[in-house]
């Protein structure tokens, strides 16, 4: 018998197929079967009067730590924290340990996403082998086997012969690369924003050109390959220029913002709390508002967290010794919405658009739309329901999270991930 | 002396936090602390019972040993505790190292650390009063201190003064918490140094910035010379110590160009020949000495003045709880 799932008067908001409306939503199995005015009938019934249906929210960009830092965080522990920030597919990026660099390991994170039968798990292979930037890996059985792109996140390739290479290889395969962008040579030892700041905690600094550098000369290898690039978590007002006027040029570019590149600046590392300290680091205001004019233009094509979970023992460490990240995904929407609804940089549908088709499309996959017919991926919004982000009750293993304590607007209420219920809010 | 001023700060991390106010007030009581030292028996019970621990995880005799005299001076025992590792993160760390000592019954932490804001660490894991005996290129507030000290006690104030400090700015925990006390204090501070030795945005402390001596050596009342450390600077910050020295260094013929009463600082340890001739380090003009025994009572005035701060947040709490009670 099919299960049937009614999503009773909530506001339909489906950016792809440009609805906005008040309606009932009627998934059958693992499709959606009925968008308008449903009559009694047998179905779980989930009223959602002044309530956002969304389709399932996609994050291109966490780190699950599996395999090899499975203390910090495991596909199973993700996928749970996952739903529960509303996301049905989120991107798994290859700095594990050993590096998903070939078919196998993009095979192991797949199976573990089933077993965990949570949030539906994509995952990015390496560029190069155990992302040395040197020798690329094997991309074509990493396609074969599923990875829906690649990068060597965490690092950028440094090598513009090895870049382009890997640029045109990929697109053999259809796949997008993607690139942490930054210099090894201008960022140095650099653990947080090269200004004011650094200066006065007496911190290297990272350059906002190690970044703008790498991202301008992949601009440049694109169109010479015109492979479908990604540029990830861009955080300086340069990269900005450099991706509309790579746009403008008519390029196959995409790219990124995570939350806390909209809401923190430099200056919150001024404690020297290492909850703040994240690659690419945290800017200045300035580089905050052109991330929101940017988003306001449409220039970011997908919102992505770049949740990285790391143990409370391992940030308890030096500034220096610390490591890179922030967990965030269950309190991304939230942030999102703090950033960009709160201050009117743009409204629902846009910012959905950003968490479901958009993102969508930067992978090529066949989601992040919610009209008859297509796969049941359902996240139910409260988008006044008002509450305080409380790290400690995280379903993910780790705790590093600058925002703990925010009072927030905004909650997800339930994940529908294949039209079945994979999290429901305590209410 | 303001004698109605209360100190309340348990921590010395920086002197970027502090007032003017508070800055005298701590070179006031340091005053009192050098006249003490100019007696036959140079003890006070001041901290008696108190242990105070040296943790030095950066090489260092001059600072170690300049705190653990003011330490013995007031009476306190004193445990050295040095490991020089340069990788911040092998082994215990440091939040673990500090709670076993602190288990063990510390009072005062006094840490000398690679790694900016470690000491900040420190003071958010431990119950013990930490003071900062330098921490990476953040700050070194007790050289900041007897350096102010120093001029203040050669000059008389520091109103008005201009005081020159040259060499390597970026990588310069003297530098830093000199800015602080030194501008809240009413001189001016002009930093003088190669451009690769600059860190961005200097000129938002309040300092003017230079990259030619010759050009601002006559406007000085005071210059700092500080010590280029080659153990710290990777490649091509400049070509040569020889071209350094050509354009940076305190040569004789500079000093002749200077003010006749220009006061000549480092804070030591000294590269003769480099930033400094030995002729002038060792010249009538130089007051580098004088620091180094100031630097005893400055210590002496951070301990006595930590410790005291603690005592009193501990009373206010008893005091709370009793009320409580009641």
């Amino acid at each position: 018998m099919t299960t049937r799932i009614l999503i009773k008067n909530g506001r339909l908001i489906d950016p792809a197929n440009s609805v906005d409306r008040i309606t009932d939503v009627l998934i059958e199995g693992d499709r959606v079967s009925h968008i308008g005015p449903v009559s009694a009938c047998d179905a779980h019934i989930i009223h959602a009067a002044g309530k956002i249906i969304s389709p399932g929210l996609i994050d291109l960009h966490v780190h699950f730590r599996e395999p090899g830092d499975e203390e910090e965080e495991t596909i199973a522990s993700g996928s749970a924290a996952a739903v529960a920030g509303g996301f049905t597919s989120v991107v798994c990026m290859p700095n594990t340990n050993p590096s998903i660099d070939e078919a196998t390991a993009v095979e192991f994170v797949h199976r573990m996403g089933r077993q965990a039968r949570k949030t539906f798990i994509y995952v990015m292979g390496a560029i190069t082998k155990e992302r040395k930037g040197q020798e690329l890996a094997e991309i074509g059985l990493m396609s074969q086997a599923g990875a829906i792109g690649f990068t060597d996140d965490g690092s950028g390739v440094q090598d513009a012969s090895i870049m382009l290479k890997a640029m045109k290889y990929v697109s053999m395969f259809g796949r997008v690369i993607c690139q942490h962008c930054q210099y090894n040579s201008l960022a140095g030892k650099g653990v947080m924003n090269a200004g004011y700041q650094s200066t006065v905690l007496g911190l290297p600094g990272i350059d906002p050109l190690a970044e703008e550098m790498m991202l301008w000369r992949d601009v440049q290898l694109v169109r010479k390959c015109n492979c479908k690039y990604h540029a990830q978590h861009l955080s300086t007002v340069g990269s900005v220029k450099i991706m509309r006027e790579a746009k403008q040029m008519g390029l196959p570019v995409s790219c990124e913002v995570s939350p806390h590149h909209l809401l923190l600046t430099e200056d919150m590392c001024r404690d020297y709390d290492t909850n703040y300290k994240v690659n690419p680091p945290l800017r200045t205001k300035a580089d905050i508002e052109a991330l929101k004019q940017a988003v306001k233009e449409g220039l970011i094509d997908a919102l992505a967290t770049d949740h990285a979970p790391h143990l409370m023992s391992e940030k308890e460490l030096e500034f220096l010794a610390a490591p890179f990240g922030i967990a965030s995904l269950e309190c991304a929407l939230p942030l999102y919405i703090k950033a960009l609804i709160e201050p009117g940089v743009i409204d629902w549908s846009k910012m959905l658009a950003m968490m479901t088709c958009r993102p969508a499309a930067v992978i090529g996959v066949d989601k992040g739309r919610l009209g008859l017919g297509d796969r049941a991926d359902v996240t139910i919004i409260d988008p006044e329901a008002e509450w305080t982000i409380d790290a400690n009750k995280f379903i993910s293993k780790s705790r590093n999270c600058p925002y703990h304590g925010w009072k927030v607007r905004g909650r997800v209420l339930n994940t529908i991930v294949a039209g079945e219920i994979r999290y429901t809010a305590a209410s | 002396m303001d004698t109605t001023f209360q100190w309340r700060h348990k921590h010395l991390i920086g002197l970027a936090e502090l007032s003017r106010q508070e800055l005298e007030f701590i070179l006031d009581t340091a005053k009192g602390f050098e006249e003490f030292s100019a007696r036959s028996v140079k003890k006070a019970p001041t901290l008696r019972g108190k242990v105070v621990v040296n943790m030095f995880f950066e090489d260092s005799t001059r600072t170690r040993n300049s705190f653990t005299l003011a330490a013995n001076r007031l009476s306190a025992d004193v445990i050295e505790f040095t490991k020089t590792s340069s990788s911040v993160n092998k082994g215990e760390t440091l939040i673990d190292t500090a709670r076993n000592l602190e288990a063990m019954g510390v009072d005062i932490v006094v840490i000398r650390h690679s790694a900016g804001g470690a000491p900040k660490l420190l003071s958010r894991s431990i119950n013990a009063c930490v003071v900062n005996a330098g921490d990476g290129y953040h700050e070194h507030p007790t050289q900041g201190l007897l350096d102010a000290y120093t001029i203040r006690q050669v000059k008389g104030s520091l109103d008005g003064l201009t005081v020159g400090i040259v060499g390597d700015i970026a990588h310069s925990r003297v530098a830093r918490s000199n800015i602080y006390v030194l501008t809240k204090l009413g001189a001016k501070v002009i930093v003088v140094g190669p451009p690769t030795l600059m860190p961005g945005k200097i000129d938002q402390l309040g300092v003017r910035v230079s990259h030619n001596l010759d050009e601002v050596i006559e406007e000085l009342d005071v210059i700092n010379m500080l010590r280029i450390q080659f153990e710290r600077l990777g490649g091509n910050m400049f070509p040569s110590v020889r071209e350094y020295s050509h354009f940076f260094g305190l040569t004789v013929e500079r000093v002749k160009r200077a003010k006749p009463n220009i006061l000549v600082m480092h804070p030591g340890p000294i590269n003769r020949g480099v930033e400094i001739e030995s002729e002038v380090a060792d010249g009538p003009n130089s007051v580098i000495l004088q620091q180094v025994s100031n630097g005893v009572a400055v210590r002496m005035a951070v301990l006595f003045l930590v410790n005291q701060a603690a005592a009193l947040q501990s009373e206010n709490k008893a005091g709370k709880n009793e009320n409580h009670t009641n």
